[in-house]
């Protein structure tokens, strides 16, 4: 502890203080309220159908959301960081607008898009795609506000990565393919496999950007977030503390997972901070 | 991020994986491609339906009261928030990043949370604190004190979505500039308040002024925690998001898309920010050699 710095005391009381107020004292009332549910009730309230349709629907899109993301935001994240063309800083300016832009826009837009006579939703009528008010769109609406995580995250690895292993490998004649593979990619992975996790996390929590597209019907369109909210306007209030409790223990088992990949990391690296 | 490094095909010629012509050429044409699918329709989108009818159509959505005592809901919001916000992720990055102690990387974790936690979760537990079955509404309503479906809800909620931003920022930063600056202004007898108006905040700027601008444009925007807690009443706990919603619902398309080019521009201009913030925090690091990590908007809703 440094001693020689005033403020300790101040600094960290009001830190603590805030934190208790903001963050802890919700997160402790919904669990007390959860809690109070009871575990028989637990259970009769997540395997209504209605529940168990909605947490499917959102583990299956998620997941979709999620492989997007894996490949796009790899190649993007690639690409931002080998070439040099003109217009990469403006591409890599807009990789964060998903983060900027409030979700009601992203979903109202997205809507706009993709409705049967949208700029994307005509051409896919054409052929017999429905996205708008299907699970595509809800998966479309996920994919579009988690863009960033598996970029921001494989960016500075791919960065700090040295050359001097590639060349050693293509000395020896191995591949582009095989270098990639065996070298580049298992360097990069756990980085790619939180910003995965982290797009997946916020994919099951999202809610502004869907609800505009996804047509919200019962069993067939509606997700988590939705349905919480819904428990919540309906003031059965057990219900949403269930929902909410299970999205919330979801995403905490998330967190612990990308914490266990970065460990993972920096002990594989041997470069602890 | 990626300002300056690792430029592709090095002057020394040696061709590393993926720089083959073909390869590279197929890569940013697939790139470039989806990007204007995913990333650059939406936003034109939003500006091409918004003015479909005309200028004046456009103009004309911003004459309705409840869409300007939104616009105005929502500056208050923001006017509240960051400020405090900002004072917050001051004084955690300076216990966090000056000070070693037991827990440090659990109080880390916990400035984080909020980022990992749906909005629609927040409201929920919020409900759970103020509404009038909650931890403390009773004694709430008993001493007639208003928060839950009103403005302090609002507020509230926006406190929890935000808390991270400048917080996560400024730590980084500050661990990277380590301590000495500011020992040497204790050996030179400043206090604590003159150590960090004129030793550290200075240090960290940009990182601050990137933080608050991302802080505002989450204010601004946040939609899933303020609709749980704002109990949607018109006119009166409508920020610019939630009376989009209405808008849209409403089948008043044209409105809801020109109050959305509003927020757009927010965010837009927050992301022309952080270009800027970023060019300057190179140029002082080529300056003084001094640590910079890069500003980047890492992960968050």
């Amino acid at each position: 502890m440094n001693r020689v710095i005033p403020g300790f005391p101040l600094a960290l009381g009001i830190t603590l203080f805030y934190l208790s107020l903001i963050v802890l004292l919700p997160l402790g009332a919904l669990i007390w309220q959860a809690s109070d549910v009871g575990l028989a009730r637990y259970f009769t309230i997540m395997s209504g159908a209605r529940t168990s349709a909605a947490f499917q629907l959102t583990l299956v899109t998620a997941a979709l959301a999620t492989l997007f993301n894996a490949i796009y935001g790899l190649a993007l994240a690639w690409v931002l960081v080998r070439y040099e063309f003109p217009g990469r800083r403006l591409l890599d300016a807009l990789v964060d607008v998903p983060f900027a832009l409030p979700t009601a826009v992203a979903g109202l837009a997205l809507s706009a898009l993709f409705v049967s006579n949208g700029w994307f939703g005509a051409p896919l009528a054409a052929l017999g795609i429905k996205v708008a008010y299907t699970p595509i769109g809800i998966a479309a609406a996920m994919a579009f506000t988690s863009i960033p995580f598996v970029v921001r995250t494989v960016q500075p690895v791919l960065e700090d990565l040295a050359a001097d292993v590639e060349e050693a490998a293509a000395t020896l004649g191995a591949s582009d393919w095989r270098i990639f593979a065996r070298i580049i990619f298992p360097a990069i992975f756990p980085a790619f496999l939180t910003g995965a996790s982290l797009g997946f996390a916020r994919s099951l929590g999202e809610f502004g950007a869907i609800i505009f597209i996804a047509g919200n019907l019962p069993m067939k369109t509606e997700v988590v977030s939705l349905l919480t909210f819904i428990r919540i306007e309906e003031y059965d209030y057990p219900a949403a503390a269930a929902i909410a409790a299970t999205l919330l223990a979801l995403a905490f088992t998330l967190l612990f997972l990308v914490n266990m990949i970065q460990l993972w990391q920096q002990r594989r690296i041997g470069t602890g901070d | 991020m990626s300002t300056s490094r690792s430029k592709a095909s090095p002057a020394s010629g040696r061709i590393r994986v993926g720089d083959g012509p073909l390869t590279r050429r197929l890569l940013i044409g697939a790139v470039l491609a989806v990007t204007a699918l995913v990333l650059v329709a939406p936003l034109l989108a939003i500006f091409a339906e918004a003015f479909r009818h005309g200028v004046g159509a456009y103009a004309a959505s911003f004459a309705d009261p409840s869409t300007r005592y939104a616009i105005w809901l929502t500056v208050l919001t923001a006017l509240i928030v960051v400020p405090i916000n900002v004072a917050f992720g001051i004084a955690a990055a300076w216990a966090i990043a000056k000070f070693h102690f037991p827990g440090r990387n659990l109080l880390v974790a916990l400035v984080e949370l909020p980022f990992s936690i749906s909005p629609i979760i927040a409201g929920v537990a919020y409900l759970f604190v103020y509404g009038a079955q909650g931890l403390l509404g009773p004694w709430l309503e008993a001493h007639d004190i208003k928060i839950m479906f009103a403005i302090p809800a609002i507020i509230l909620a926006s406190l929890f979505v935000t808390a991270p931003f400048v917080a996560r920022e400024l730590i980084p930063l500050m661990i990277a500039q380590g301590s000495e600056e500011e020992e040497a202004a204790v050996t030179l007898g400043a206090g604590g308040w003159r150590i960090l108006r004129q030793v550290t905040l200075p240090n960290v700027r940009f990182a601050l002024l990137y933080g608050a601008a991302l802080c505002n444009a989450r204010v601004m925007g946040e939609f899933g925690a303020v609709s749980v807690v704002s109990g949607n009443i018109r006119g009166q706990t409508n920020t610019l998001p939630l009376q989009i919603e209405l808008l849209y619902q409403d089948n008043n398309a044209i409105a809801a898309f020109a109050i959305a080019t509003i927020l757009t521009a927010v965010a837009l201009v927050t992301l022309v920010a952080k270009a800027i913030i970023e060019r300057l925090d190179a140029r002082r690091a080529a300056l003084t050699g001094a640590p910079t990590p890069k500003v980047a908007a890492k992960a968050g809703h």
